[in-house]
C-alpha cells in the first residue's frame, strides 16, 4: 500500500468513527433532553404540583379567554389525544394565536391547571403571504396547501 | 486534481475570477435584499419580520457550508498533501465564522417579536452557537501554526472532527423539536410561498458569490504572504 492510500484509509476510518460517535451520542441525548411535556406525557408523568416544568403543544381553537383586567388569560393546550388548561398573566407574543404552537414555562397548580410564568410562541415551517389568506387570521392552522386552493 | 495543485496556475485563474464573483455577489445580494424588503408581501402571522429570512437563511447555509468546505479541504490536505488545500481551509474560516455570527444575530432579532424571546437553549440554536465557537477555535488553532500561509495538521484534524456538528445542526429540529420550526426547504420541496422563495434563492446565490470572492481574496493574500516569507528566508541565507 502506498503511503497516500494508507492516509486515505486512515482518514476514512476516522471520519466514519467520528460520525458514528456523534450519531450515537446524539441518539443517547435524544432520550435525555426532552425539552417539554405535551398534554399527553404530562397526564401520564404524574408530576407533583409546584415543580417547575415546561409544557408544549397547540393552542386549542376557541379556548383563549381574556380576563377583564386585560393581562390575565386562560387557554387550553392540546396535542393529538389530550388537553391541558393553562393560566397566564402577562403580555403574549405576537404569534400567540389559536391553532399555533406554544411553549410555556411554569408549574401545575393544586387544581391541575398549568400556571405559566412565561409564554413562547412557536412558528411552523410554512411561510404564507397575508393577501393569500382570505381566511380567519387569528388561526395558524393553515398551510400553503390549504391557502392556495 | 493535481492539475490545479499548482499555486501559480490557481492564481492565474483566481485573479480575474475574484472581481467577477465580488461584483456579481454585491449586485445580487443588494438586489435580493431590496426585493425582499420592499416588494414581498407581509406574512400572515409574522407580518414584516418575515423579511429577515433573506439574510438569516443564506447566512445559516453559508456558515454550515463553510465548515463543510473546511472539512473537505482538511481531508484533501491530510491525504493528498494538496498544496492549496490547507490554504483554502484557512481562508474559509473567517468568512464562515462571520456568516455563522450573522445567522445567530439575525435569528435572535427575529426571535424576539415572533417567539417572544431573544434566545432559548433549543437544539438548533445551541448547535449553531457551537458551530460559531468551533470556528473561533479553528481560527485560533490555525493562526498558532508557525508557517504563515500553511495550515498545521492539528488544525486540519480539528476541521474534520468539527464536521460532526454539521449533520447535528441539520437534524436538530427533528431530534429535539422545541422552539425552532422544522426545515421549510427540503429535498422534497418547500413550504415557503413563491413570493418569498424566489428572492430568497437570489439572496442565497448573491451571498454565496460574495463568500467565494472573500475566500479567493484571502487565499491570494495567504499565497502572497508565503512568497514573501520564502523570499525573506532566501535573502537571510545569503
Amino acid at each position: 500500500m502506498k503511503p497516500k492510500h494508507q492516509r486515505l484509509l486512515l482518514a476514512a476510518i476516522a471520519v466514519c468513527a467520528l460520525i458514528g460517535a456523534g450519531l450515537i451520542a446524539a441518539a443517547a441525548l435524544r432520550e435525555e433532553a426532552s425539552y417539554f411535556y405535551t398534554p399527553t406525557t404530562l397526564a401520564s408523568a404524574n408530576v407533583a404540583p409546584g415543580k417547575a416544568i415546561r409544557l408544549g403543544g397547540m393552542v386549542q381553537k376557541g379556548s383563549i379567554v381574556r380576563a377583564a383586567d386585560g393581562v390575565s388569560i386562560t387557554f387550553t393546550v392540546q396535542d393529538k389525544d389530550k388537553t391541558q388548561k393553562v393560566a397566564y398573566r402577562g403580555i403574549t407574543p405576537d404569534l400567540f394565536v389559536e391553532g399555533s404552537g406554544v411553549v410555556a414555562d411554569g408549574r401545575l397548580g393544586p387544581d391541575r391547571v398549568f400556571i405559566a410564568d412565561s409564554l413562547l410562541a412557536k412558528h411552523d415551517e410554512n411561510y404564507v403571504p397575508k393577501e393569500l389568506a382570505d381566511i380567519d387570521m387569528t388561526s395558524a392552522e393553515h398551510t400553503k396547501d390549504t391557502l392556495s386552493k | 486534481m493535481h492539475r490545479f495543485a499548482n499555486p501559480a496556475r490557481f492564481l492565474r485563474i483566481a485573479k480575474p475570477l475574484t472581481p467577477w464573483l465580488l461584483w456579481m455577489g454585491i449586485a445580487l445580494t443588494l438586489g435580493a435584499c431590496l426585493w425582499g424588503a420592499f416588494f414581498t408581501p407581509t406574512e400572515r402571522l409574522m407580518g414584516d419580520t418575515v423579511k429577515i429570512i433573506f439574510v438569516h437563511v443564506p447566512a445559516a447555509w453559508l456558515g454550515m457550508g463553510g465548515w463543510t468546505g473546511i472539512a473537505i479541504a482538511s481531508i484533501i490536505q491530510l491525504v493528498w498533501r494538496h498544496p492549496l488545500a490547507g490554504v483554502s481551509a484557512r481562508a474559509i474560516a473567517v468568512p464562515g465564522a462571520t456568516f455563522a455570527a450573522i445567522c445567530l444575530i439575525t435569528g435572535s432579532i427575529w426571535g424576539r417579536p415572533t417567539w417572544g424571546t431573544w434566545w432559548v437553549w433549543d437544539g438548533r440554536l445551541t448547535s449553531m452557537l457551537v458551530l460559531f465557537f468551533l470556528y473561533l477555535g479553528y481560527i485560533a488553532l490555525s493562526n498558532a501554526s508557525s508557517e504563515k500561509g500553511d495550515t498545521s495538521r492539528v488544525a486540519a484534524v480539528f476541521g474534520i472532527i468539527g464536521a460532526v456538528n454539521i449533520p447535528i445542526i441539520n437534524r436538530s429540529v427533528i431530534w429535539w423539536e422545541s422552539q425552532h420550526q422544522k426545515a421549510s426547504i427540503t429535498l422534497g420541496g418547500s413550504s415557503i410561498d413563491q413570493a418569498y422563495l424566489v428572492p430568497l434563492f437570489v439572496s442565497v446565490a448573491g451571498f454565496s458569490l460574495l463568500f467565494g470572492a472573500l475566500v479567493l481574496m484571502r487565499m491570494r493574500t495567504a499565497l502572497a504572504e508565503m512568497r514573501i516569507e520564502a523570499r525573506m528566508r532566501r535573502m537571510a541565507d545569503y
